[in-house]
């Protein structure tokens, strides 16, 4: 065999997804076997379905619009919303399994996944009417359609109650102005879930469809993180937004904030399976790689990483754990969501870098998901309430102060 | 037209699974161990479902094996098949599990029967020669394409150094490889109707046990690989002669 060859064997071997999952405290016991069922099932179809080509997508900065579509027909668009609109009616803890398989392929696709079931159908459903129900949601879970969120503006990210863009009630219709910025799936939307200012500086929830005059979504590029899923701008120039396509059911700023209750659920989940491929890959490449002719899991200090990260693992599953039956049975708050997704996505963050250090040189190439992984957690620790946004969150219900301003 | 499908389906180690036995040796160690539809089964079933989609076929699914079985058999619910039949006995050997099947199989009048050529965990490959010869009818193994055009069924066959097509009428027993058809992954909503589908379970007709168990043997550990430079094959010959002593 010469060098090149083992090179080739080499790579092969690194980009073949053999993930399995670690249960150190036995919390499959919790699940249901229907629970388990969804996982595996998700896990078969991130093998199939995203690891031989997100490595690919990512390099290259492409969003594999055909993904939509098959996420549709699996069913992971809407897990939570009721089966009569096209949704899988199912519990909190199925949709967070969903989230940290899909995650544990890649951020970026999982970003797709919450972003169309936690931000787009979910306001539609809880705030929408029955005809906007209807029109929208068996679309959005089938992958027909594909749906984004504008709530952050250009200077208005950690700030959302400051936002600029407003609408006027012209009569017949409103006249939506303004702008969005760092809107995940907005280059490819067919419709936008979009928070604006009515005349009484009051906050409210419209629809709005690619095609109205006035709207266009322009990219955002040279992102070194979740390069497989496409952000862009919302800009809004004097677009003339039906009356239909008004949420009805709730304003203010709470039900945007509703909405990312849900999406930063998911994203504790999520988090939790970034982790587990980092784990993974570091526990088999320590066993693997050989220095100082032995193998590097011989070494103590490689075993330190590798026994903080199985810790901090279990410590977010059972996180997880709580919090969904806390969700499911309708009990969860804000500042309990905000303790996962900050612990879950900082844990999940640094074990992308001890992984990447456990794998030397190979750790920053596209051989080996870590680095990936590592990219597209710094926008999950930013986005959906930054890592310390989620600090004053905690410290406001700790100390009924709020340190916002 | 809609005709009926049988499809059996085995209870078998996920093929990561580590293997190790227990009561001396003669018993399979449970322990531990993830379970899967068997490998070849799941293609029998994933055809029977696109039979199902593309002309109409109602499928029920059969498994010999106790109750720890039925997360298996919802599973396969989930990918698709109507309904499922357990026949609640430790499936002991082929003779027992052809004898089940045989049974359920006179009752439903099934048009088809399909299950995969051989089960992962002892890999006896006899049960669909079994059936067939229990009900009297065709049966075909390994089956790797798998065709229906009214009621005769095109078939291709794997065999020694090339392929076999043929041509049956129904009913047929059919013991089935890829590429007969994709393996499928259940989507959410399957699973969630899985849970409403009827999954009956049928007490198992006694059966005179043939095959008796003395010992199970893992086999030898892996020994060291060599590379040999395939600018030298002569090393490798020398090999084969010197320490393999095999030529
Ligand atoms: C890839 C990606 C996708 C995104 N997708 C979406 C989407 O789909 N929809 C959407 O609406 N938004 C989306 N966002 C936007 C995201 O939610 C914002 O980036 C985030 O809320 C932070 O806002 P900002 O970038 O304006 O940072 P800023 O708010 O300017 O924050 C900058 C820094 O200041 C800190 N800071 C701010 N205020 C305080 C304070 N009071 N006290 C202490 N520290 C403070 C922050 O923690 C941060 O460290 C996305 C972002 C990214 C990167």
């Amino acid at each position: 065999m010469t060098m090149e060859d083992s090179l080739q064997v080499h790579k092969k071997l690194a980009r073949q997804d053999l993930f399995e999952s670690e249960d150190f405290y036995g919390l499959d016991e919790l699940l249901t076997e229907e629970h388990k069922m969804i996982r595996a099932a998700i896990r078969d179809f991130v093998k199939r379905e995203i690891s031989p080509y997100i490595e690919d997508w990512c390099q290259n900065s492409v969003f594999p619009e055909e993904i939509v579509g098959k996420f549709g027909e699996m069913g992971v668009f809407g897990p939570q919303i009721p089966a009569e609109y096209g949704g899988g009616g199912m519990d909190y803890i199925s949709y967070g399994l969903i989230m940290q398989e899909i995650e544990r392929g890649d951020s970026g696709m999982r970003s797709t996944a919450s972003v169309q079931s936690s931000l787009v159908m979910y306001p539609i459903y809880k705030f929408g009417t029955e005809g906007q129900r209807k029109k929208y949601l068996p679309k959005l879970a089938s992958g027909k359609w594909l749906g984004c969120f504008g709530l952050t503006e250009p200077d208005y990210g950690s700030n959302p109650s400051g936002m600029l863009t407003h609408f006027k009630d012209m009569g017949d219709h409103y006249l939506l102005n303004g702008s969005k910025m760092w809107i995940s799936n907005a280059p490819e939307a067919d419709i936008a879930v979009v928070w604006a200012k009515d005349e009484n500086r009051r906050i409210h929830g419209l629809i709005i469809e690619r095609g109205m005059e006035g709207f266009s979504t322009p990219e955002t590029k040279n992102k070194w993180s979740l390069r497989a899923s496409s952000t862009g701008e919302l800009v809004f120039d004097n677009v003339k937004v039906p009356k239909d396509n008004l949420l009805l059911n709730k304003s203010g700023l709470g039900a945007p904030m509703m909405c990312l209750d849900s999406a930063r659920y998911g994203i504790s989940w999520g988090a939790v399976g970034a982790a587990m491929d980092c784990f993974f890959q570091a526990k088999k490449y320590s066993q693997e790689r050989i220095q100082f002719e032995k193998p590097i899991g011989s070494f103590q200090l490689i075993q330190k990483k590798l026994a903080e990260m199985l810790t901090e693992i279990t410590k977010a599953q059972l996180l997880c754990w709580r919090l969904g039956n806390l969700m499911n049975e309708g009990k969860a708050t804000t500042a309990q969501i905000s303790l996962a997704k900050r612990n879950n996505v900082e844990m999940a963050l640094n074990i992308a870098r001890e992984a990447r250090q456990i794998h030397g040189g190979n750790g920053i190439t596209g051989e080996f998901s870590i680095m990936r992984h590592m990219m597209n957690l710094e926008s999950v620790i930013t986005y959906e309430g930054t890592h310390d946004i989620h600090l004053l969150i905690l410290g406001k219900e700790i100390t009924g102060i709020s340190a916002f301003s | 037209m809609s005709i009926k499908i049988l499809v059996c389906i085995t209870h078998v180690p996920d093929t990561t699974s580590k293997i190790s036995f227990t009561d001396s040796d003669t018993k399979f160690d449970k322990n531990g161990v993830q379970y899967i539809i068997g490998p070849y089964d799941d293609y029998a079933l994933a055809r029977a479902v696109e039979i199902k989609e593309s002309g109409g076929a109602s499928i029920t699914v059969l498994n010999v094996g106790l109750a720890e079985t039925e997360p298996t058999i919802r599973k396969a619910l989930a990918i698709g098949a109507d309904e499922a039949i357990r026949v609640n006995a430790e499936p002991v050997d082929s003779f027992f599990v052809a004898t089940q099947i045989a049974e359920v199989a006179k009752e439903g009048n099934y048009d088809m029967i399909l299950m995969g050529r051989e089960s992962i965990d002892f890999n006896s490959g006899v049960v669909h020669g079994m059936v067939g010869e229990m009900l009297g009818l065709p049966s075909f193994s390994p089956v790797m394409k798998l065709e229906l055009n009214g009621e005769e069924v095109s078939m291709t066959r794997e065999i020694e150094g090339g392929k076999d097509h043929l041509k049956a009428k129904l009913p047929i027993v059919a013991g089935c490889q890829e590429p007969i058809a994709e393996w499928r992954i259940p989507n959410m909503r399957g699973i969630m109707t899985a849970r409403t589908k009827p999954l009956n379970v049928k007490e198992p007709v006694s059966v005179e046990q043939h095959v008796k168990t003395e010992k199970f043997e893992l086999p030898p550990p892996k020994g060291q690989c060599k590379l040999v430079d395939p600018e030298h094959p002569e090393e490798l010959i020398k090999l084969l002669q010197n320490e393999a002593k095999v030529l």
